[in-house]
């Protein structure tokens, strides 16, 4: 079953926080990874593993670079839902 | 007298299963209580284990760490950093240069729970569902690393193994670090995250766990009759290696002197301990002779003793060997009879052990000694036993698989 663009985000905010120690609050589809988030390459890859599991989905490696913020992810996720 | 080139311990930490900290540690060894249990869980049932018990640590890593450091550490780094940041703050955080401070934190094992974790993901999901956390957690440089990068420290970060004599290695190579001028402070110690069904298998498949299942306080008894093998443990320890001229530029409380370094290896077997006690003998002379310590001026032994059938043998022949007549007044502890075996953590833990020893001038008793063994002819203190005022002097004996052998030599300072 697809999820909708806002449990993709509750269930992203969940894993960036688990990896960040942020408040799930904080983090919203606007904030960028790295700059907001101070996520380095290694915890985005983190988080990509953890979320591919999660939402049942694939996120390619050459497609990670543009993610920049986590609405970037969020829209990805939901489009390569099948 | 100090001199320039003289180590001190001037901070300590630990999470072991007798208390999150060292002071509820040390508070329950003079209490004598065991830190075995039963283990909740399946294992033993579900793989067949025959052993069901192991001494776990008393306060778990997640009522400590943030979620954040959990999730990148193995559970032995875990420990590792709960202990650093005590031992960095009971030592008052010192001012010092990055390039002038070292770490040096040591696993037998390394990441077992990690390494088997990611194996078992591979297998049930395949590979893009292992984390790329994986490696770095596991490495068995990873504690001594995370040590590192909290600190700052750019003198060096090493992870010495020498399976159940690693944590005293750490130690003794810290205190080199410090004589040779690599470093001014030194972040030394050792920890184990092995109680898992895997490593528990494994020791008990090789006969040197014991399987008194029905009493498992009772169950590690170094000295006693009736020891039947060692008792899992697991924890972490750490001390604050400093210069004295450094601890002294800033004031700093000052535990005792690490004042001697004795390291051989037995060149004979892998698991069995040379029956002469040749290595082990030659370790303690050798820390000795460092420390310019006389034998005569020992009074306390934190033993290695690990409550095996021939390891407790050898290593009290070669105790007597050492110290000669001066064996029949020198307060011997097995504090293993409490803690259980720390593997790459449990010459750390002695080492702080000893050095509140000496510093409280209180030896730690030997629990479940209830009928001595007479092959075993040593001072064992079974109670807290008062030491002597005055200038005095301590060993701490690590022995691991492999024939490693560490002593180190405390005095006060």
């Amino acid at each position: 079953m697809a999820h909708s663009e806002q449990d993709i985000l509750t269930g992203l905010a969940e894993i960036v926080a688990e990896e960040t120690g942020l408040p799930t609050d904080s983090v919203t589809s606007e904030k960028s990874f790295t700059d907001d988030l101070d996520i380095d390459s290694l915890s985005m890859m983190t988080i990509v593993t953890l979320a591919e599991e999660k939402f049942e989905v694939r996120i390619p490696d050459d497609e990670v670079k543009n993610l920049t913020t986590v609405g970037d992810a969020v829209s990805f996720i939901a489009g390569a839902q099948a | 007298m100090s001199t320039a080139r003289d180590v001190v311990i001037t901070g300590m930490g630990a999470t072991t299963p007798l208390g999150g900290d060292v002071a509820s540690t040390w508070d329950a060894a003079l209490a004598g209580r065991s830190g075995a249990r039963t283990l909740d869980n399946d294992w033993a049932e579900k793989y067949e284990i025959p052993v069901s018990f192991a001494a776990q640590l008393a306060v778990r890593p997640d009522e400590v760490l943030p979620r954040p450091e959990i999730k990148r550490m193995d559970p032995s780094a875990q420990f590792a950093m709960i202990a650093a940041r005590e031992a960095w703050a009971d030592a008052g955080a010192p001012e010092v240069e990055p390039e002038r401070l070292g770490t040096v934190v040591s696993s037998g094992i390394g990441g077992i729970w990690t390494t088997l974790d990611a194996w078992d993901t591979l297998r049930a999901k395949g590979a893009r569902r292992v984390l790329p956390m994986t490696v770095p957690m596991l490495m068995p440089n990873s504690p001594a690393a995370y040590v590192e990068l909290e600190l700052g420290a750019r003198a060096g970060a090493h992870a010495l193994v020498s399976a159940c004599a690693s944590g005293a290695e750490a130690i003794g190579y810290g205190i080199e670090m410090i004589r040779s001028g690599r470093a001014d402070v030194v972040v030394a110690g050792g920890t184990e995250a092995a109680i898992h069904p895997m490593p528990l298998a494994a020791f008990a498949a090789s006969r040197t766990l014991s399987t008194r299942n029905a009493d498992p306080a009772g169950a590690s008894r170094p000295y006693d009759v009736d020891r039947d093998g060692f008792v899992l443990g697991e924890g972490a320890g750490i001390v604050v290696l400093e210069s004295a001229e450094h601890a002294a530029a800033r004031g700093a409380r000052v535990y005792a002197r690490a004042a001697g370094v004795g390291l051989t290896a037995d060149g004979y077997h892998m698991t069995s301990p040379e029956p002469e006690g040749r290595g082990q003998i030659a370790a303690v002379r050798a820390a000795l002779a460092d420390s310019q310590v006389a034998a005569a001026d020992v009074v306390h032994v934190n033993a290695h003793a690990t409550s095996t059938v021939v390891g407790d043998l050898i290593e009290a022949r070669s105790v007597r060997a050492v110290l000669g007549e001066q064996a029949d007044h020198v307060a011997l502890s097995a504090t293993k009879s409490m803690t259980g075996h720390l593997l790459g953590g449990a010459g750390a833990v002695e080492t702080i052990f000893t050095v509140l020893a000496l510093h409280e001038r209180t030896a730690p008793p030997t629990i479940n000694v209830d009928n001595p063994d007479p092959e075993l002819v040593l001072d064992l203190a079974r109670e807290p036993r008062q030491l002597p005022q005055g200038p005095i002097a301590a060993v701490n004996n690590s022995f691991g698989f492999g024939g490693h052998n560490v002593a180190l030599v405390l005095t006060t300072p």
